[in-house]
């Protein structure tokens, strides 16, 4: 008997979407002043779900004022005590309507709606929760007896954790007394604009927090702009390098998350079910849309023989497809540019002589998929094994002693995250030890909290997110 | 990655000791993890219709207390071969599963059903009884007409190291049974961890064993779905290994249809579809098959029935 | 330092004329010095060795009135590249040492300076006209600073990082890790107590530095290298450039193995060498109000992390825990 899983959807009724939005500028909605509108659209069936304003350089100002404004007079002088209550108040608002939140990122992302329910929002609500906390003792984080803020954030995130990458750049910001104008991504605007109306409901004070939507133009404007204090970006190495650029020179803090070429190390020795579960995890969670992405694995060649046919035997039991179905461990790519790059890079790997196989699965017609897959034969020297590919795309290689797997590992321009799997304890904290990376997971992948700080060595970035750590970027 | 090694012929203790120690390990945090990702999958109208049978003809209907009575057995197999008298689509659970000295009144309750006996032997649940008491239970349990014994194993001797023991009881048990179906119960409540749970299904299924089953429901905690999970894992790699199929029986609070689909979906990702068959998966349970047979009307008829409706047995 | 500038061959015209035989000697027949000092070649310290800079080029330094000190070597932008090369080699030795013994060398770092105490003040009170009380204050405080960051080698670890209360069943630890291999621009108007201030958290959390020395005032950086390489400080962990800012500044600025730049002694050239640096993402410690302050600036005597964190990188390791 086959046993299948009937079509399981989560209900889209508890979103509301309007047909536009605004953009949210001292505490309303107000229109861009170019008036042009984006459209944004649903990658799982490129369905348009709404249209958002494009902020240029006028609303760029007038929301850095704005900021401005709110941190000199109500928000900077504000007790930490007080802070803090508004960042619980969030967090419970953001708990209440986690379920449409959830919904909602998984239409404007195309990531399962699992992922959503499951880490996305359950981490964004934990992670306001955790900096409000920090508000009103910020004199015991180790950054001297009386830290200050640094005034108004220029803050900009990718689309790949889109409300996360929010609560990650917001919460810690005015926890610690700074107000925020914050970019979300061009194609997935939408759950930051719901945040706003949070904020509303929440009473925020005007201007502590100012979204502006739009795409690359609009986030250049923002982090160029004079009268921040500090950038916080997350994306791509090339931008990041161009931002590190236009801050050079200015009092202006930047921290900078980027990038990553993550290794997977896969020992002889290891638990090899949750390890093959580890691999899989580090690679196509969130259609592999993720900067600390295992998209390198490692596997010590005197077991790759036996590891490979298991790893492949559990990818073929992923369920790709409508990511509103809460049995659809593979969701859409973003975006039809994002494929295009996917697709391109992954084909280098074709011209190189790689060997490339992917489950059999029935990609959906309409909207951007693209199937699990999995390079073997691949050599240091190979495109797909030095490049981001940022889609769910592993490349495999081998080594023979702990040393080689070392040396491979670190052998990249990124240093972001990296994953060891052994059952020696010794073992693993001496390859720990020797990982040129932000974050090791060891016998387990991509692992996040709001007490624990990431971000990367090298070309990924610098500075910290989360925990005590994750303050510093914000005080002065 | 000896697991996929082949067995040595000759079992001796330096042998068995090497292979099972030589097992990669098993993260615990990591398994539980796979089981709880798993029991989100949402299981709905067809599929759930369909699972819900399923689940039924896999039930080992259960009765083991002192205070079984020849009444009580007999009430209980009426219910195994007829689970809803109001229902005849209602398929027939898998077997009723009782204590030996019931076996005769159970094999004579249920002939012409087609639902099977098994009994419980070797000096359930604690097994602390000398081999020859072990070996008699069986034997006369098989010659009472049991078609499944379920043997427990002797827990001290796999926690004291001496898997030989352990190894030997479980060949002499199945020399006993004859062609009757051999279930060795782990008491994975009692090995704790679930290295011991991925060795101890190794070590029952070298030794012969047919299916491999978690608890004898009078331990706490019993069947639960990380140790399920670990055991059907091990039965994979024992196929990939060795070409048998051998079955997997959770028994102990699996109460709910919930509870039974997510061992289900276990079976379905882990063993794979091979194992959605009676033969090779079963469901030790008791108060399981009346929610089966509540949530099987509720999908049919669309309204939510109350227990008074099923019959208590 | 009085019989080097006494001793040095084109400088003696406008030297001073400490006894008034150079004057005399004009007119008098040549004379000699009962015993000829024996002067020093300034050279550059890499890898743990003195070389002169393979360009074999060298500059005048003169004292803080004008008179010619030495020539110090002219670093070439091949020196600054094998500096990084050799300090990239180093890095994997020191930063695996126990933090321990880093602070037992950087201790002995101070035992073999404060031998040197007088040496260090005639430094100082060439290349700076400080009063010799004052230069002795910087020697001094000089030395302190060693003892400072000999004691956080084993501490900064348990201030910055420790163990985060993640909400599941794991360990989870962030601890600093150095960042690799470190240019540092030493502050141009504080040559010794202003370097050593840049320098000795950069290698006391277990970087390996290429310094820079103050361009106008290098001698002191020359004689802190070599206290260095008497103090069990292993061969390539400082590696020591005099020169031009600008003219090595921009190479290492863009140099893809540099992880950090200190860029406390660049001047205006800071925001062009962190433009630079955004190529490869290179870490940026921006020059603060003490960079031209001359060594007073840098009398502080518990600086903190402050200079510790900017080089240091935080490393996040989860492991589940089960049984």
């Amino acid at each position: 008997m086959i046993f299948e899983y009937a079509p399981a959807p989560e209900s889209r009724s508890v979103v509301s979407l309007r047909e536009t939005y605004d953009l949210f500028v001292d505490g309303e909605f107000t229109p861009a002043s170019s008036g042009e509108y984006l459209t944004s659209l649903n990658p799982a069936d490129e369905e348009k779900l709404a249209q958002v304003a494009v902020a240029g350089e006028a609303d760029v100002d007038r929301a850095v004022a704005a900021a401005r404004r709110a941190q000199e007079t109500v928000w900077g002088r504000m007790s930490g005590a007080e802070r803090g209550k508004y960042l619980f108040r969030i967090a419970r608002i953001i708990q209440e309507r986690s379920r449409e939140l959830a919904v909602l990122e998984t239409l404007d992302n195309g990531k399962p709606i699992k992922e959503t329910r499951d880490v996305d929002l359950p981490l964004v609500a934990a992670h306001f929760f955790y900096y409000a906390g920090w508000a009103d003792k910020l004199a015991h984080a180790g950054f001297g007896p009386d830290p200050r803020p640094l005034g108004v954030a220029a803050q900009v995130i990718p689309w790949n954790f889109p409300l996360l990458m929010l609560a990650w750049k917001i919460a810690p910001a005015l926890a610690t007394g700074n107000t925020v104008v914050l970019k979300p991504a061009e194609t997935t605007p939408l759950t930051a604009l719901v945040f706003a109306e949070i904020c509303q409901e929440a009473d925020l004070p005007p201007g502590v927090v100012n979204i502006l939507t739009g795409a690359g133009e609009t986030g250049r404007a923002l982090v160029e702009h004079p009268g921040t204090d500090k950038v916080a970006f997350t994306g791509s190495t090339e931008v990041g390098r161009r931002i590190a650029r236009a801050v050079a020179g200015t009092d202006k803090r930047l921290t900078l998350e980027l990038g990553g070429k993550g290794a997977n190390i896969v020992y002889d020795d290891a638990a090899i079910d949750q390890a093959v579960e580890g691999v899989v995890t580090g690679i196509f969670f969130n259609q592999g849309h993720v900067c600390c992405a295992g998209s390198r694995l490692l596997v010590q060649e005197s077991i790759a023989a036996e590891f490979l046919p298991r790893l492949r035997a559990r990818i073929e039991k992923l369920r790709l497809g409508d990511p509103l179905d809460k049995n659809t461990d593979i969701g859409a790519i973003n975006s039809a540019a994002q494929l295009e790059r996917v697709r391109a890079l992954t084909d280098t790997a074709d011209e190189e002589g790689v060997e490339r196989w992917s489950p059999a699965c029935d990609l959906p017609e309409r909207g951007y998929w693209f199937a699990p897959t999995v390079l073997t034969g691949v050599g240091q020297s190979h495109r797909v094994a030095r490049e981001e590919i940022f889609g769910p795309v592993l490349s495999v290689l081998t080594f023979r002693t702990p040393e080689e797997a070392v040396a491979k590992a670190n052998n990249t321009a990124y240093g972001l995250s990296a994953g060891v799997w052994t059952e020696k304890g010794s073992r693993m904290l001496w390859t720990a030890e020797r990982l040129r990376a932000g974050v090791i997971w060891s016998n387990t992948f991509n692992k996040f909290d709001p007490t624990s700080p990431f971000g990367g060595y090298k070309e990924s970035g610098y500075g910290r997110e989360g925990g005590r750590h994750g303050l510093e970027a914000y005080l002065g | 990655m000896s697991h996929t090694a082949t067995a040595p012929e000759a079992t001796t203790e330096h042998a068995l000791r090497a292979f099972l120690h030589g097992l990669p390990g098993v993260d615990e945090v990591g398994a539980r993890a796979r089981a709880q990702d798993l029991s989100t999958r949402s299981i709905k109208t067809t599929a759930k219709a369909a699972a819900i049978d399923l689940a039924i003809s896999m039930v080992d209907l259960t009765t083991l207390e002192g205070a079984d009575t020849p009444g009580k057995v007999r009430s209980l197999c009426a219910k195994a071969a007829l689970p809803d008298p109001a229902d005849r689509s209602v398929p027939k659970v898998g077997a009723v599963c009782v204590y030996p000295d019931m076996v005769a009144t159970a094999v004579e309750a249920l002939r012409g059903t087609g639902v099977g006996v098994a009994s419980v032997a070797t000096a359930f649940p604690a097994g602390r009884a000398p081999l020859e008491v072990k070996l008699a239970d069986t034997r006369r349990a098989v010659a009472d007409g049991a078609g499944e014994i379920d043997m427990v194993i002797d827990r001290g001797a796999f926690l004291s190291g001496d898997l030989l023991k352990v190894h030997e009881e479980i060949v002499a048990v199945k020399e006993a049974c004859g062609a009757a179906h051999l279930k060795v119960i782990l008491e994975t409540g009692e090995l704790v961890t679930y290295d011991n749970v991925r060795r101890a299904s190794h070590l029952a299924m070298r030794a012969g064993g047919d299916f491999i089953k978690t608890s004898t429901g009078k331990v706490s905690p019993a069947a639960t779905l990380p140790v399920t999970l670990v055991m059907l894992e091990a039965v994979r790699d024992h196929h990939a290994t060795t070409g048998r199929r051998v079955g997997v029986k959770p028994a102990g609070g699996i109460r709910t249809t919930k509870d039974a689909l997510r061992n289900l979906v276990l079976v379905n990702e882990i063993a794979g579809p091979e194992w959605l068959t009676p033969d090779l998966f079963r469901i030790g349970a008791s108060s399981l098959l009346n929610d089966l047979l509540m949530q099987r009307t509720r999908l049919s008829t669309g309204t939510y029935p109350g227990p008074d409706y099923y019959t208590q047995d | 330092m009085a019989e080097r500038r006494e001793s040095k061959k084109k400088g003696a015209a406008k030297g001073p004329a400490r006894d008034g035989a150079t004057t005399e000697a004009r007119s008098a027949a040549p004379t000699a010095p009962a015993r000829l000092a024996v002067k020093k070649t300034y050279k550059l310290y890499l890898g743990g060795a003195f070389p002169r800079s393979e360009s074999g080029r060298s500059y005048p330094v003169t004292s803080a009135d004008g008179t010619h000190l030495a020539n110090a070597s002219l670093a070439s932008r091949k020196d600054a590249r094998d500096s990084v090369a050799l300090a990239r080699k180093a890095f994997g030795g020191w930063s695996g040492r126990t933090a321990y013994n880093r602070g037992q060398i950087l201790y002995r770092v101070a035992e073999v300076m404060e031998g040197r105490h007088g040496q260090f003040a005639d430094q100082l009170v060439a290349a700076r006209g400080l009063t010799r009380a004052e230069a002795d204050r910087i020697v001094s405080a000089a030395v302190d600073r060693w003892v400072y960051y000999a004691g956080w080698t084993d501490k900064f670890a348990q201030v910055i990082g420790g163990s985060n209360p993640v909400s599941g069943p794991y360990y989870n630890h962030s601890a600093p890790e150095p960042t690799g291999v470190v240019v540092v621009f030493a502050p141009q108007t504080a040559p010794l107590l202003g370097l050593t201030s840049v320098l000795a958290p950069v290698i006391a959390t277990g970087n390996t530095a290429v310094v820079v020395a103050s361009e106008a005032a290098p001698l002191p950086a020359v004689d802190l290298a070599e206290v260095l390489a008497t103090s069990d400080v292993p061969g390539g962990v400082v590696n020591l450039l005099t020169g031009g800012v600008g003219e090595l500044g921009p190479h290492l600025a863009a140099h893809a193995d540099v992880n950090a730049l200190d860029l406390a002694g660049t001047g205006d050239l800071a925001t062009g060498f962190e433009e630079t640096a955004a190529t490869t993402l290179t870490r940026v410690l921006r020059p603060g109000p003490e960079a031209d302050g001359g060594e007073d600036a840098w009398l502080d005597t518990d600086p903190g992390t402050t200079r510790m964190t900017p080089f240091l990188e935080t490393k996040t390791v989860w492991h589940p825990v089960g049984v």
